[in-house]
């Protein structure tokens, strides 16, 4: 057996750092999805759900030419880092982030405005701030919610594809993760290392995913369904 | 931030309050302009009158289009004043008023006690927890402390509930139908903690219910609310029952109501007799005799007369030195409870239906077959022309 552990542990650690930033940067834009009164908030929830039906080619494209040394953004963090933001783990996690929002961004928002808006009429009666109130009482109520946006952001970062081989390519240690080593071993027809990585990547998100939904399903206070 | 350092000596709530919400198929908009003293204020009237509206007005959660509410001299909304630097409006958290809502908003995730210290969020650790357990056990549920609110039941979570808002010390408390869905004794046992409550601390309650019961029941001022105007305050005998004006659909709320023929009439002390004429099967002719204000009537003429079931006193033993004109013997029939009252009906020549409240028929010890007598006021009698 030949599991590229160098591939698979880049992948987790590619996995844990975009799941903590999208919860990080989800919670604010899932607040303001589920809470805002503007006229055009569809606008942004049409732009966050769109990572779900564009494929991966396409945003790893424009991501791509974004990143790359002739768009102003790359321009300037060429001048910042002295290189280019394509074909590195940077660039990676940047791709990973934007094509992963909506399996984060949905379940929160989702979770947020499911609850109950007297709940929150009350708790400004009582004195408390928005902000209180998001913590005290918004943030503690969408836990489920919470749990399972940052777990499918997590294996949605595991197994992504197309987004990592159009601006990461193919570097072993830097860029190269599981699913591209994947492929590599089977184009390669090296099906038995193939094999052997791809179990080890489906118990892995098998186990993860089993672990979160049982935990889930303890939560005694769990407010309508979590989507 | 609650304030109870900042307590006025005089917290009475004034409030002119215009908010409309323009719709195509049911435009709504409420008009009110009223005080209230410390103590409870009712306001009265079917759903849909803007009841919830106005509270959530007071509240801070929806904004008036025009008006103005305060507290004492403290103003919480100022909708358009002279100059720009008078206009106000106090966010929900900074008006210290105690709101529970018609559902109560029980933070399902915290416990009673946490729910309890939640609104004291600027005091520190051991203080917080000193006032919510002394306003748990003002309402009796300090044994629930570590209970969630799924984990209690209806009357529990109402004290919860209670306990949440008046913890803060609010300056105003707005009660949200906050009794509908309780038996009649949880009913009664909560509504006395909370009049003890308020003989300590004196703070308007604003108190809203549809139920003609609750509000005698309450027995203190109302503020009859319709169509988002209000159409009548006063007591809850002035506003809810009719003067001598009846109409038919007015009378058919009485529970006693005779035919009788005007016997006599005396214009000195503005009064008249009236024979009831209505009659008990089997019975030729009846005895009673009532004496009624004075209406534009000639004796002979038939009159209805409609008297309230919870207006006629009930003696055991015939009284003697009332103000009260008609006391009328009688035999007790049958004793029923129904809700927070106990229907009594009386044979006396008519069949006579009596309101008592729970106590009082545990103190007359009354049964039926008993000797009885009932004592009506002149102006309990309410006219109508047949």
């Amino acid at each position: 057996m030949s599991i590229n552990w160098q591939a698979f542990q880049l992948t987790v650690e590619l996995a844990v750092i975009v799941s903590a930033i999208l919860l990080a940067i989800g919670l604010p834009l899932a607040y303001w999805i589920a809470f805002s009164r503007l006229r055009w908030k569809f606008l942004v929830e049409a732009l966050v759900a769109m990572p779900i039906v564009l494929p991966p080619t396409v945003l790893g494209f424009y991501l791509l030419v974004a990143l790359g040394s002739r768009s102003p953004l790359g321009r300037w963090w060429q001048s910042m880092t002295g290189h280019t933001l394509a074909f590195t783990f940077t660039g990676l996690v940047i791709g990973s982030i934007l094509y992963s929002v909506p399996f984060a961004v949905q379940p929160f928002a989702s979770s947020f405005s499911s609850v109950d808006r007297k709940l929150l009429a009350a708790s400004a009666t009582l004195g408390a701030s928005p902000l209180r109130t998001f913590f005290r009482v918004v943030l503690p109520l969408s836990v489920p919610g919470l749990i399972t946006g940052v777990v499918l952001a997590f294996a949605h970062t595991m197994g992504e594809f197309g987004v990592v081989l159009m601006i990461g390519g193919n570097i072993p240690g830097v860029t190269r993760t599981v699913s591209i080593d994947i492929y590599d071993q089977v184009q390669a027809s090296n099906y038995a290392a193939a094999n052997a990585t791809a179990l080890l990547l489906l118990l892995f998100c098998f186990a993860v995913l089993t672990a979160v939904y049982g935990m889930n399903r303890r939560k005694p206070w769990t407010v309508g369904p979590v989507k | 931030m609650p304030m109870p350092a900042a307590k006025p000596v005089n917290p009475i709530l004034t409030a002119r309050i215009r908010k409309s919400f323009p719709s195509a198929e049911r435009a709504f908009s409420l008009d009110v302009d009223f005080s209230a003293a410390p103590g409870f204020t009712i306001l009265f009237g079917p759903s849909g009158s803007g009841k919830t509206t106005l509270l959530d007005c007071i509240a801070g959660l929806t904004t008036p289009d025009a008006g103005r509410i305060a507290e004492g001299k403290r103003v919480l909304f100022h909708a358009t004043a002279p100059d720009a630097n008078a206009k106000a409006n106090i966010s929900v958290a900074k008006r210290g008023v105690g709101y529970v809502l018609q559902d109560l908003a029980l933070f399902p995730h915290l416990t009673v006690e946490k729910n309890t210290e939640y609104g004291l969020a600027h005091l520190p650790r051991a203080s917080r927890k000193q006032r919510a357990v002394a306003a748990l056990q003002d309402f009796h549920i300090e044994h629930l402390r570590q209970h969630r609110p799924a984990q209690i039941s209806g009357g529990e979570r109402q004290r919860v509930a209670l306990a949440r808002s008046l913890v803060t010390d609010p300056c105003v408390l707005l009660l949200d139908e906050p009794l509908a869905a309780l038996d009649a004794a949880t009913k009664t046992k909560i509504l006395d903690d909370l009049r003890r409550w308020n003989q300590a601390h004196r703070i308007p309650i604003l108190y809203v219910t549809h139920s003609r019961e609750e509000v005698f029941a309450l027995g203190e001022r109302v503020l009859v609310l319709e169509n988002g105007r209000i159409i009548a305050q006063g007591s809850p005998h002035e506003v809810l029952r009719a003067p001598l004006l009846e109409t038919v659909a007015q009378l058919a709320g009485f529970e006693n109501i005779f035919d009788t023929t005007v016997e006599s009439i005396h214009e000195d002390r503005g009064t008249m007799l009236c024979r009831i004429t209505t009659l008990m099967p089997g019975d030729e002719a009846s005895s009673v005799l009532l004496e009624t204000p004075l209406i534009r009537a000639e004796a002979g003429s038939p009159l209805r007369i409609g008297i309230r079931a919870g207006d006629i006193l009930l003696a055991i033993a015939k009284p003697v030195g009332l103000s009260a004109r008609n006391v009328i013997p009688g035999k007790l029939r049958s004793i029923e409870r129904r809700d927070m009252i106990i229907s009594v009906r009386v044979d006396c020549g008519v069949e006579v239906e009596v309101y008592l409240t729970l106590a009082a028929r545990d103190a007359l010890q009354l049964e039926a077959g008993r000797e009885v007598w009932l004592v009506i006021k002149t102006h309990s009698c309410h006219l109508m022309q047949k």
